[in-house]
């Protein structure tokens, strides 16, 4: 069921020179790369294709696409998508799933704001990721020592960190603090660049390193790869899941802290972003490639993921496209891109 | 039998690659009718690939196969078995959570308007497995069944829908020399009643036994095909790699005086363990051998962490050691190679290097636990390239390796580490002749390099032929202890619980 290439880092190369021949090699001859376009090689990289080619159509259709500031206002507009995205991206890969995105976004962001007003404005920072890292926590003892599925325990820790979040601002909808400091990451900025889409980048490269190049990457691969097989080779499963648990719980933290930096107060309202980052963030995992069986997938693929949804979005927009077909052409497209590769691996 | 006058199989030119790699390679075959037609090669030969072509699990890339005479196509397992082909994987896949009954009649079961019929099912079942000569309680949880009976599962799902071609893929490599014998007594029936048997096989013995034709495949390309009574075990051999094999029983070295690696007394586990000691000295191979069930895997999973112990100690290289998973284990110097390489051994997903480096990642990683992955890259292919995996590209994903090569890197991982204790639990369990003897010359090699190795196998001759101690394990405990090369037929009886004291 794998839907990419093997995300492992020194997989996937192509046989390099000086390798021993013997007189098996001849029989069977290796993988080599001869200039020909294969089916593996739409499965693991059309999606890169994909979105240069949408980039291009974008570039050509509107006049508007191609400046400066669109194209930062893009990233801006789904830097908190893209942050969830990449840290759930570990999650998954590890053979888990996480729903309750929205609700630590959402509780985080509250819980932010609240101790803005309450203790001092520059605890909101340290509050909103150590609240979602907590929560995170208790998704991943949930999930491993009561052994409880992932999809199920997020659900229900969901509902629950939704309903604090309403507790915390008193069934109302809205803390506002009222302090430079607060909005100061979401809307200043650096250079011409928001806070937000630097806070995206570095999250992003961070985690793709993680991923890609330590120990502990590695281990995420062999924990959602194969279970059984990386106990058996030592792995501390159950702290390895917990961990990408409190990851992607500090990382929606910090999502929520920057959205309630940009609107410059703390949410509890699921019917906005909070309700739908769950379902958008794991969208953009699936469309970059990463198997949602665990296993196999990336970061930078995430991202692709993300920022593929939100040029549709954006370029839609400019081009006075109706929400509800933006909504119709992200389905379609998240079913091509799934199915694709499943099609791809079957054959 | 007019039927056999036109070939139930018959495959035409069929190619198949796998990333690049020819697996098959314009290989024709016509299978008669109501014989056992023995498909033969090493690992990577294609053998496997060319049953599971005619089972409609994979799909040629070149060449037709023709089911009666007539061209199909199929895109899955079920359409095959609508005509009549139906496949014993070598991997058994049957609903683990659902019972031997309901496996069985799985996609058949005898219905009434939508309805299915469980009384009239039983019957059936009890009429196949008197029929067949089977026991297996149809109530049992299908997952919990050993490997030999989850394919009794298949087998019996098999002639249930009435199949005329049954493709079996190396069906005894995890079963005992009786539950062989009792295999091939049904084989015969079948084949007496007129069906046709494919038999993927890598055991000669087996094929040459049983089988009325023999196919040899080497490295993709059919060798020939011929009628059995004219090929040896060396013919076949010869066929396979070109060259003939070597006899494998290594020399023993007596009365070792070596410190003792590996010290276990009064291991218990409740329904499983009763009261196990054993002790395993420096460059000492000790097989445990023992029917399926004996409690043989049970045991080296407990003394590796992989199982929890309720009580008795484990002593590592004079230090008592408190092992409670897989973890503590490595960290006292075991390295445990597990039955299964799919389940439990390999990342499929991932290449050779990451598979062969994984148990000691901290080997090829910086302080903070970043990788360096060339000399990550440099130990991987220097140790495949040791252990002569081919090929030794240490980028290529493990799955596209065969069975042998496969089992080779599940080695690399544990040698990586430099165990002072190995415990092998079937170490060639579905590996070829070659493999098979590259293997066993390294465990030789190992122990004489001072490993202490455990070694557990269904094959009794390759217990005998590396074992420089033999314990034989019945119900839990360890009942017979043998020294060098013992008779095989005593290790028999001792391990059916016939003849001579408890401990010898």
């Amino acid at each position: 069921m794998s839907t990419t290439q093997p995300p492992d880092p020194v997989a996937g190369n192509p046989v390099a020179a000086g390798d021993r021949v013997s007189a098996e090699a001849i029989a069977a001859p290796r993988v080599r790369w001869q200039g020909r376009i294969k089916a593996e090689h739409i499965r693991d990289y059309g999606i890169v294709g994909f979105a240069i080619a949408l980039f291009i159509y974008f570039t050509i259709a509107s006049s508007v696409f191609l400046t400066k500031n669109n194209l930062l206002n893009l990233v801006f507009q789904n830097a908190t998508i893209g942050v969830a995205a990449c840290a759930v991206t570990l999650t998954i890969i590890a053979g888990n799933f996480d729903l309750s995105l929205g609700s630590i976004f959402v509780l985080s962001e509250v819980l932010a704001a609240w101790a803005a007003v309450h203790i001092g404005v520059v605890w909101a920072f340290p509050v909103a990721i150590v609240a979602g890292a907590l929560m995170g926590t208790i998704n991943g003892l949930l999930v491993t020592k009561l052994r409880i599925n992932a999809f199920l325990a997020t659900l229900a820790t969901g509902l629950s960190f939704g309903g604090f979040a309403v507790a915390v601002t008193k069934g109302g909808l809205l803390i506002t603090p009222t302090s430079s400091v607060f909005t100061f990451i979401g809307q200043n900025r650096v250079a011409g660049v928001q806070y937000p889409v630097i806070i995206f980048a570095v999250v992003a490269i961070i985690l793709q390193l993680v991923l890609a190049y330590t120990v502990f990457g590695r281990h995420l691969y062999g924990v959602g790869g194969n279970r059984d097989a990386a106990r058996l080779s030592g792995i501390k499963v159950d702290r390895t899941v917990i961990i990408t648990f409190v990851i992607t719980g500090a990382a929606c933290g910090l999502a929520g802290l920057i959205d309630a930096s940009t609107t410059g107060s703390g949410s509890s309202d699921l019917g906005g972003l909070g309700g739908q980052l769950a379902l958008l963030a794991i969208a953009g995992v699936a469309l970059g490639g990463t198997s949602i069986f665990g296993g196999i997938g990336s970061v930078w693929r995430t991202v692709l993921g993300v920022l593929i949804l939100g040029m549709i979005t954006n370029g839609f927009d400019l081009l006075a496209v109706h929400d509800y077909w933006q909504d119709v052409v992200r389905g379609i497209l998240i079913i091509a891109a799934v199915g694709v590769s499943s099609v791809i691996d079957r054959r | 039998m007019s039927a056999t006058a036109v070939a139930p199989v018959r495959l035409v030119s069929i190619g198949k690659r796998y990333s690049g790699t020819k697996a098959l390679d314009d290989v024709s075959v016509e299978v008669a009718g109501g014989t056992v037609h023995a498909l033969v090669g090493a690992n990577g030969a294609g053998k496997s690939t060319l049953g599971k072509i005619v089972g409609g699990v994979i799909r040629p890339d070149d060449g037709q196969l023709y089911i009666d005479d007539r061209p199909v196509r199929y895109t899955s397992p079920r359409e095959a078995r609508i005509d009549g082909i139906a496949t014993i994987a070598q991997e058994l896949a049957p609903v683990p959570r659902m019972s031997v009954l309901e496996n069985v009649f799985l996609g058949i079961e005898p219905r009434r308007r939508g309805l299915v019929q469980r009384r009239r099912m039983r019957h059936q079942y009890a009429e196949l497995t008197s029929q067949w000569g089977f026991e297996l309680d149809p109530n049992a949880e299908v997952g919990m069944l050993r490997t030999a009976d989850k394919q009794k599962v298949e087998i019996l799902r098999a002639v249930a829908c009435d199949a005329r071609v049954i493709v079996m893929d190396e069906p005894t490599s995890s079963l005992t020399s009786v539950e062989t014998k009792t295999l091939h007594r049904m084989i015969r029936t079948l084949r007496g009643s007129g069906r046709t048997i494919v038999y993927v096989s890598h055991f000669l013995d087996e094929v040459l036994d049983l089988a009325d034709t023999v196919t040899v495949l080497r490295s993709g390309r059919l060798v020939r095909t011929a009628p059995a009574a004219e090929e040896t075990e060396e013919s076949l051999v010869a066929g396979m790699f070109g060259v003939a094999a070597e006899a494998e029983h290594f020399e023993k070295p007596d009365g070792l005086s070596a410190p003792v690696l590996l010290d276990v007394s009064g291991l218990e586990r409740k329904g499983v363990l009763r009261d196990v000691s054993l002790q395993i000295r420096a460059g000492e191979i000790v097989g445990l051998a023992g029917l399926v069930g004996s409690g043989r895997t049970e045991l080296a999973r407990a003394i590796a962490g992989a199982d929890p112990i309720d009580s008795g100690t484990i002593v590592v290289d004079g230090k008592e050691r408190r092992i409670r998973s897989p973890a503590d284990a490595m960290a006292a110097g075991m390295a445990f190679l597990p039955e299964s390489r799919k389940d439990e051994g390999l990342f499929m997903e991932l290449s050779l290097a990451s598979n062969t480096t994984f148990a000691d990642l901290r080997a090829v990683a910086s302080r903070f636990g970043v990788l360096r992955r060339a000399a990550e890259r440099v130990k991987a292919r220097s140790l495949l390239n040791s252990l002569s995996v081919e090929p030794p590209n240490p980028s290529m994903r493990v799955a596209n390796l065969s069975g042998g090569n496969q089992q080779k890197v599940l080695f690399a991982r544990w040698l990586f580490r430099n165990p002072r204790v190995l415990i092998l639990d079937e170490p060639t369990r579905g590996v070829d002749v070659a493999a098979r003897a590259a293997i066993h010359r390294l465990i030789n090699d190992l122990a004489a390099e001072g490993t202490a190795v455990l070694l557990i196998s269904s094959e009794i001759e390759e217990v005998l032929g590396l074992a420089h101690r033999v314990l034989v394990m019945r119900l839990g405990s360890i009942t017979r202890e043998f020294s060098a090369d013992p008779p095989l037929d005593a290790v028999m009886e001792a391990a059916f619980g016939l003849g001579g004291s408890t401990t010898a």
